[in-house]
């Protein structure tokens, strides 16, 4: 059982959450027209054994959607934020970088 | 009590007070309150508790805890019958039931001891070098055989009677075992300010202090420090209770057992998830067993074990017994053995045992032999001779108790589940957890400190840092002090010694040092390939006395250091859990929870088929519509085409979409355009996955200019929303737009046919339903006593229709008031087999459809998206791979043979084309269409084949059917939608 | 080579077992091979053996981080199926399975490969109809299958829950005959030493850190014991091939995560069959030792430690009983996790790379065990001619640019949710 210190709601188990993926990976504009950029956002995973940032919704508690920095050797959650913060801090670009 | 001739007068934590009976293999058996089961047989002289795994070799009891590899029994009978449970660990309790195993007819005469004698051809790993001819299929044959012979106990067939409870703690400090160290851990923490949970396997907390007099100082102690704990409200004290694992976040997993005096009907197990803060582990150490000639005989034993049934049980095992040694532990046993009237001889691998320990022995009466080794015993159902090598040479001594003592073996699974890998220590002989992270701590012999001063020390260290790391540190007294006399064990390295006969390293999975030996020749020298070849520590006793002896026997054999050859990973449970206490009360209906609509009373009031699709419970079809599914489907939709029928679709996912952006997002989440949609009006709409491939269908209405009403399947109603708020979160954080689950808000309900305006009119006469006022597509706001009310004119069913959407309480109200209102036009319910059968006449796609792998094009809904950009899914929608030409679509399909009907799942060929492979489609969905008199059905077709009017075969071998039918419109129903406005 | 055989045996007992030999010799890394096979799991050291065996390529090389067997096919439930619907997958499956039914006899190695048959139970009239669609593709394929109804299924697996208080009642089940099981240990060893038999060296406890290029083709690997030179380099490490992908430099759409899998104790016959529940996450199987051995659904995060959590243990438990109540009182002896690659197909991934004189095999997900002998025959295919076989034609990388993905589940291109 991984425990998330949700920022709304305080430590929970993970399985009030649900699992979204890599947050590394920086979604295209929503009008890219290029079809590599979607290609990469959608598929290509750096999958690193170590530490991975990586989306959670809190589910069945606030509904928010989180970034969690955790390691993919041994489940250490290093930190957890709300996506909106993070997303704010980067605005979507355009041509992702590679 | 005469039966109990073992059993010493007085001494011992037996409460003599209480007597109780019990029964083994068909024997009536005395014991008392306070006995183990294993604790209670040896009272009673029995010696030969089981037979072995592979060899069916004779076997007594080995040791006093959950390490025992010999005497498992099966417990209880007929729908309480539970195998292979170790005898050492059963509380004793009154009118137990328990039988011997893997034996027949008797333990005492089993016909498969010959396996035995034909040890020499059931090598480790024999099976992989035969049974391989002389037809392929020939290990089927043997296999048979062997799964006959292996396996232990046997279980039932019947549901489990008992039940199991679950429940959630949290605690600052847990500390795993209740011996000294972790006696004086949860006092430090305690003492400190936190939340202390203690968690002890056994029905004593105690630990190796157990072991000593019951009149001693160390008695004294325990009583001393289990009052000082029981003081502290913030202590759980969790006896009976196995820490079966520890998990990521600081999770353990606990089981307890429950106290066999409290009443009957209580759960058997409970399961406890305990979240701790900090963990201090003081889960003790194990006595290692030597390895020697017919060292499994009954009556050979832990030397920690035999002082454990002395001086806990009061039970004197043995009147002239053989202490075989190479420490100092061992010796206490002898002298409390001799101090309670046993003939001892102490067999001492080392040339020079202390002074101090000889001069006891002298002075107790106890033989001593240094330099001596144990190389072989005799006797058969229970031990009679040892034969001893010393610098006098070889001779055979009579005995009947053989105590051994290897050293200790610190408890290191728990700590190795998450990932502290045990670390060798040369000095101690053994392994020790590596480095803690900052919130786990050892304590007592599990880091490979011996001496009861110690670990009251280090235990009491360890709880006074686990309190400072959750941020408790008020200033705890110093522990008590409690001296026992160890002296540092020295270790065993040497296990292995001559001798003719087998000498057994995992008594349970009776692997010997020649299979290691032969695994080694073989090069199966890792200790992953050493286990799994020899199947050595597979047993239930997950090779807890076996690891060690185990490796440095391959250590020696590949003359390598320990650490050279490697350290078995441990995985949980510690000890083996009971399915059952792993599942609580999430068994039969409450497995998974039930979702009932609004309306789900009625409907089985009123003669509804239930049927479970996903987690919800919905009308599959009604009886009295007809005699079975298919009658009254058709009876159901034909009603609906020619009248009307109401339809519960309160599954149906609903979204409250608000925001001055909102209207901007739907345009994105949406492959068709939303934006322009007038307030007041729905539209159909479908959302893409961003890999192009359809996600869900739904309809949309703008109630106003920054808010809409979505509905989603019943299916995707959870994904879709949490989707979107990903969209909202994490990619659009700037589209001011708020998402409110109201799913369960709403109950809904369709009115279709032909007739549903007129019944509209009836039931609400105040609103205006004329087709003016709510024309199709159209939204109408309302209130239908005080509750609010959604009408909706969509249809599903291709005539007019108005779903209908209520508080979800007023649900029920208003779907019976509805059908009394409707009794004049005979309005009647149908179910989902009807709703599916009524949307394929009219060729709209469902799950069957979108089924994770079209896209719109596939579905012929490319026009919603005409040209549009922007959208989810957009831009991979257009990849090489959707555009082939013998990319299927969805095509309609008639059968055009007499008599004979499609089925969905039927694989289309092409007329005279052999049906081979995965041919050119298949048929999704299928109905018989009242409308056209024969079956007809949706399927998806390769578009190069796929012409309309053009003839297909569809093959469905399962029922060895082919039928011809012929390529259509999707559409069978009034293609002009007419109907909808009829 | 000696051959085993029950004359061997009987002959070895006389001599006390003292004279049988190494299954596989104890190698040490020559400077070079034609080819270097990256990872002794099953895949890596059949594509070794049917290197050697089919294509005479026996200069070849099989590096092991740990010991071989030591990563999944040490670690799965040891299900053998051919039940695939997808065009593609049918055909690899099925090629698969034939070769299970010589595997004994060609490897001289018995690795107990016992066609008992596996059930899936349906729960639904739908749900038994998409296994009727999938029964009618693999009799099409030539794949035996056959459709159960409720009383068939009581029948064959009485034990299940047919009661009044089943959650899911059971309405069917597709079931295969002939698929099964095998023990998965015997499947490393015995194409180990059916590989060596052929000359193939068997190098354990050898890292592989780093790829030797020359230009944009890699011409050998960099080792824990040193470097050694390669013609062709093919990577077998599913689990872990994203981490090596990138020190090559490829790009890949795999996640890792973990699978859990269970094993109870020793119990007398009772699961014949291997019986999997189609209303939930749960399959199960008894191996010749008696243990129930099952699993469950991924634990859904990417992980490259080899444990699972709790929660998914206490799911799966929930769900074994809701299939099989009598399990009840059965006791769980050890659970562990495996890592296992995710595609956002759920296929594999086995083809040339972009990168010179690199060769894929991947993307196992949860089915990997059952591919082996495929896996290695086309892979060996593949590295010995440069060209994919035309059974793995399906599993290139470039699919998931082109959109031929082959999603069975239609689960998507999240791999947690595959």
């Amino acid at each position: 059982m991984l425990r998330i210190e949700c920022p709304c709601c305080g430590l929970r188990d993970h399985d009030e959450f649900r699992y979204g993926g890599d947050a590394s990976v920086a979604r295209p504009a929503h009008d890219d027209p290029d079809p590599e950029a979607w290609y990469r956002y959608v598929y290509i995973r750096t999958n690193p054994a170590g530490l991975h940032r990586e989306f959670w919704q809190h589910v069945t508690g606030c509904r928010q959607w989180l970034v969690v920095e955790r390691d993919t050797r041994n489940h250490a959650i290093a930190s957890v934020d709300l996506a909106r913060k993070s997303s704010a801090r980067k605005s979507p670009a355009r041509n992702p970088p590679a | 009590m005469s039966s109990n001739h073992k059993r010493l007068s007085m001494g011992g934590r037996i409460d003599r007070e209480q007597p109780l009976e019990f029964i083994f293999d068909g024997r009536k058996l005395a014991g008392y309150r306070g006995d183990t089961l294993a604790s209670a047989l040896l009272a009673n002289g029995i010696i030969l508790v089981g037979r072995s795994f592979k060899y069916h070799r004779p076997r007594g009891i080995f040791s006093a805890g959950p390490e025992e590899p010999n005497a498992l029994v099966t417990l209880g009978i007929a729908g309480r019958r539970q195998p292979n449970l170790p005898a050492t660990t059963l509380e004793l309790a009154d009118g137990m039931v328990v039988e011997s195993q893997n034996r027949w007819p008797s333990l005492a005469f089993d016909v498969q001891s010959v396996n035995g004698l034909l040890a020499p051809f059931l090598s480790a790993g024999f099976y992989y070098k035969t049974f391989m001819g002389p037809t392929r299929r020939a290990w089927m044959f043997y296999e048979h055989f062997i799964r006959k012979a292996a396996g232990l106990g046997r279980a039932g067939t019947d549901p489990d009677p008992d039940g199991y409870d679950v429940r959630h703690a949290f605690a600052d400090v847990a500390i795993i075992g209740g011996g000294p160290a972790g006696l004086s851990a949860a006092r430090a923490a305690a003492a400190a300010g936190a939340q202390v949970a203690l968690i002890e396997q056994d029905f004593l907390l105690g630990g190796q202090l157990l072991a000593e007099p019951s009149d001693s100082a160390a008695a004294a102690w325990l009583r001393q420090a289990e009052a000082e704990l029981e003081s502290f409200e913030t202590v759980t004290l969790m006896k009976r209770t196995t820490a079966f694992g520890t998990y990521d976040g600081n999770v353990i997993g606990l089981v307890e057992q429950r106290d066999p005096t409290n009443p009957a009907g209580e759960a058997r197990q409970t399961l406890t998830i305990l979240r701790a803060r900090s963990i201090v582990f003081a889960t003790g150490a194990i006595d290692r067993p030597m390895v020697f000639s017919n060292n499994d005989r009954p009556g050979v034993m832990l030397a920690s074990a035999a002082r454990t049934y002395l001086n806990r049980f009061a039970v004197l095992p043995g009147k002239k017994i053989i202490v075989a040694t190479c420490n100092d532990g061992a010796w206490r046993a002898a002298f409390d053995l001799a101090d309670a009237g046993a003939e001892v001889t102490v067999a001492d691998l080392r040339a020079a045992p202390p002074a101090a320990l000889a001069a006891e022995a002298a002075r107790l009466g106890v033989v001593v032999r240094a330099a001596t080794r144990i190389v072989d015993l005799r006797g058969g159902h229970a031990v009679s001779h040892a034969t001893l090598i010393g610098p006098d040479g070889q001779s055979e001594t009579a005995c009947d108790l053989v105590c051994v003592s290897g050293g200790w073996s610190p408890t290191v699974h728990l700590t190795s589940h998450l990932g502290v890998k045990p670390q060798y220590r040369d000095d101690i002989g053994g392994f020790v957890p590596g480095a803690f992270p900052a919130d786990r701590f050892g304590a007592g012999s599990m880091m490979g400190t011996y001496s009861t001063t110690d670990a009251i020390e280090n235990g009491h260290r360890a709880g006074t840092e686990a309190a400072s790391f959750c941020g408790k540190s008020a200033p705890a007294p110093t522990p008590t002090k409690l001296d026992l006399g160890e002296t540092a064990a020295a270790p065993l390295r040497e296990v292995l010694s001559a001798g003719r006969g087998k000498a057994f390293v995992d008594f349970q999975m009776d692997v010997t040092t020649g299979d290691i030996e032969l695994a080694h020749r073989e090069g199966y020298e890792s200790v992953e390939h050493l286990k799994r070849y020899t199947t050595l520590g597979m047993g239930t006793d997950q090779g807890k006395t076996s690891n060690f002896p185990a490796l440095a026997a391959m250590a020696t054999l590949r003359n390598a250091t320990i650490p050279e050859t490697g350290a078995t990973t441990f995985r949980p449970p510690y000890t083996p859990v009971a399915i059952g206490a792993l599942a609580g009360r999430a068994i039969g209906h409450h497995f998974k929870p039930i979702r009932r609509t609004p309306m789900h009373d009625w409907h089985r009031a009123n003669g509804a088929e239930m049927l479970e699709v996903g987690l919800w419970m919905r009308p599959y079809f009604y009886r009295q519509s007809g005699r079975d599914v298919n009658e009254a489907y058709v009876a159901e939709m034909q009603n609906v085409r020619q009248a009307a029928g109401l339809m519960d679709i309160s599954t149906l996912g609903k979204i409250d979409v608000q925001g001055p952006d909102a209207a901007i997002f739907l345009d994105r989440v949406y492959a068709n355009g939303f934006a322009k949609l007038p307030v007041g009006r729905a539209r159909y709409g479908v959302m893409l996955r961003d890999d192009g491939i359809v996600f869900d269908d739904g309809t949309t209405t703008r109630l106003a200019e920054n808010r809409f009403f979505m509905t989603t399947s019943t299916a995707k109603a959870a994904d879709v929303l949490s989707r979107l708020e990903f969209l909202l979160d994490t990619a659009w954080p700037d589209l001011r737009v708020a998402l409110t689950s109201v799913s369960d808000e709403w109950a809904a309900m369709s009115v279709a046919g032909p007739k549903s305006r007129a019944i509209l009119a009836a039931m609400f006469p105040a609103l205006d339903v004329s087709d003016d006022a709510l024309p199709h597509m159209g939204l109408l706001e309302s209130e239908w006593e005080g509750r609010a009310l959604r009408i909706l004119r969509l249809s599903y069913s291709g005539e007019r229709a108005y779903e209908i959407y209520v508080g979800a309480t007023a649900g029920e109200q208003l779907w019976s008031r509805l059908l009394e209102a409707g009794r004049p036009f005979d309005l009647k319910p149908y179910g989902v087999e009807a709703l599916g059968a009524l949307r394929v006449e009219k060729g709209h796609v469902a799950g069957a459809e979108i089924d994770g792998r079209t896209t719109l094009d596939d579905l012929g809904l490319g026009r919603m998206a005409g040209k549009r950009t922007g959208f989810v899914g957009e831009v991979l929608r257009r990849r090489p791979a959707f555009q082939a030409p013998d990319r299927q679509r969805l095509v309609g399909l008639e059968c055009i043979e007499e008599g004979k009907r499609l089925r969905g799942g039927a694989i289309l060929f092409l007329p005279g084309e052999k049906p081979y492979g995965h041919g050119r489609g298949r048929v999704t969905s299928v109905t018989f269409s009242p409308e056209r008199g024969h079956y007809v059905g949706l399927a998806l077709l390769a578009g190069d084949v796929a012409t309309e009017g053009s003839e297909i075969v569809a093959v469905y071998p399962m029922k060895a059917e082919t039928v011809r039918a012929r390529v259509v419109s999707p559409v069978f129903l009034d293609p002009q939608g007419e109907r909808l406005h009829g | 080579m000696a051959r085993y055989s029950a004359f061997s045996i009987f002959r070895n007992a006389l001599s006390g077992q003292k004279n049988w030999q190494r299954a596989w010799r104890a190698a040490e890394p020559k400077p070079s091979y034609d080819v270097i096979v990256i990872g002794g799991g099953g895949h890596g050291l059949a594509t070794a053996f049917y290197l050697a065996e089919n294509h005479g390529i026996r200069n070849v090389a099989v590096l092991e981080k740990g010991y071989i067997g030591g990563g999944n096919v040490g670690r799965n439930t040891t299900v053998i199926r051919s039940n695939y619907l997808l065009d593609g997958n049918t055909q690899f499956y099925e090629f698969s399975m034939k070769l299970w039914e010589g595997m004994s006899r060609a490897l001289n190695f018995n690795v107990m490969f016992s066609q008992r048959g596996q059930l899936v139970t349906a729960h639904s009239a739908d749900q038994l109809d998409g296994f009727s669609h999938r029964a009618n593709i693999m009799r099409l394929n030539g794949i035996d299958a056959d459709i159960l109804d409720r009383e068939d299924v009581r029948h064959l697996v009485p034990y299940l829950d047919f009661s009044d208080t089943a959650r899911f009642p059971i309405h069917g089940a597709i079931f295969q005959g002939r698929a099964g099981t095998a023990r998965h240990d015997a499947v490393a060893w015995g194409y180990a030493r059916a590989a060596d038999g052929h000359g193939v060296d068997i190098i354990q406890n050898c890292e592989v850190t780093d790829f030797l290029r020359d230009g944009d083709r890699i011409v050998g690997v960099e080792t824990t014991k040193g470097r050694i030179g390669a013609g062709k380099v093919g990577l077998a490490v599913a689990g872990h091939t994203s981490v090596l992908g990138a020190k090559a430099g490829l790009e890949l759409p795999i996640e890792s995560h973990v699978l859990q899998a269970f094993v109870t104790e020793p119990l007398k016959p009772l699961v014949d069959q291997v019986v999997a529940y189609g209303a939930d996450h749960f399959y199960v199987s008894q191996s010749d030792k008696g243990g129930l051995v099952f699993g469950g659904n991924l634990d859904g995060y990417n992980s490259y430690a080899q444990r699972g959590n709790l929660g998914v243990v206490r799911e799966v438990a929930e769900a074994a009983i809701a299939l099989m109540p009598c399990i009840s009182r059965v006791r769980l002896l050890r659970h562990w996790g495996g890592v296992m690659d995710m595609t956002p197909d759920a296929s594999p991934i086995i083809c040339p790379t972009p990168i010179e004189g690199l060769y894929l095999n991947g993307g196992w997900c949860y089915g990997g065990f059952k591919a082996t002998p495929a896996s290695g025959w086309c892979f060996a295919h593949t590295i010995a001619t440069g060209k994919p076989h035309p059974l793995i034609a399906a599993y290139g990388l470039d699919r998931f640019r082109t959109g031929h993905t082959l999603d069975e589940a239609g689960a998507g291109p999240s791999a947690w949710l595959q």
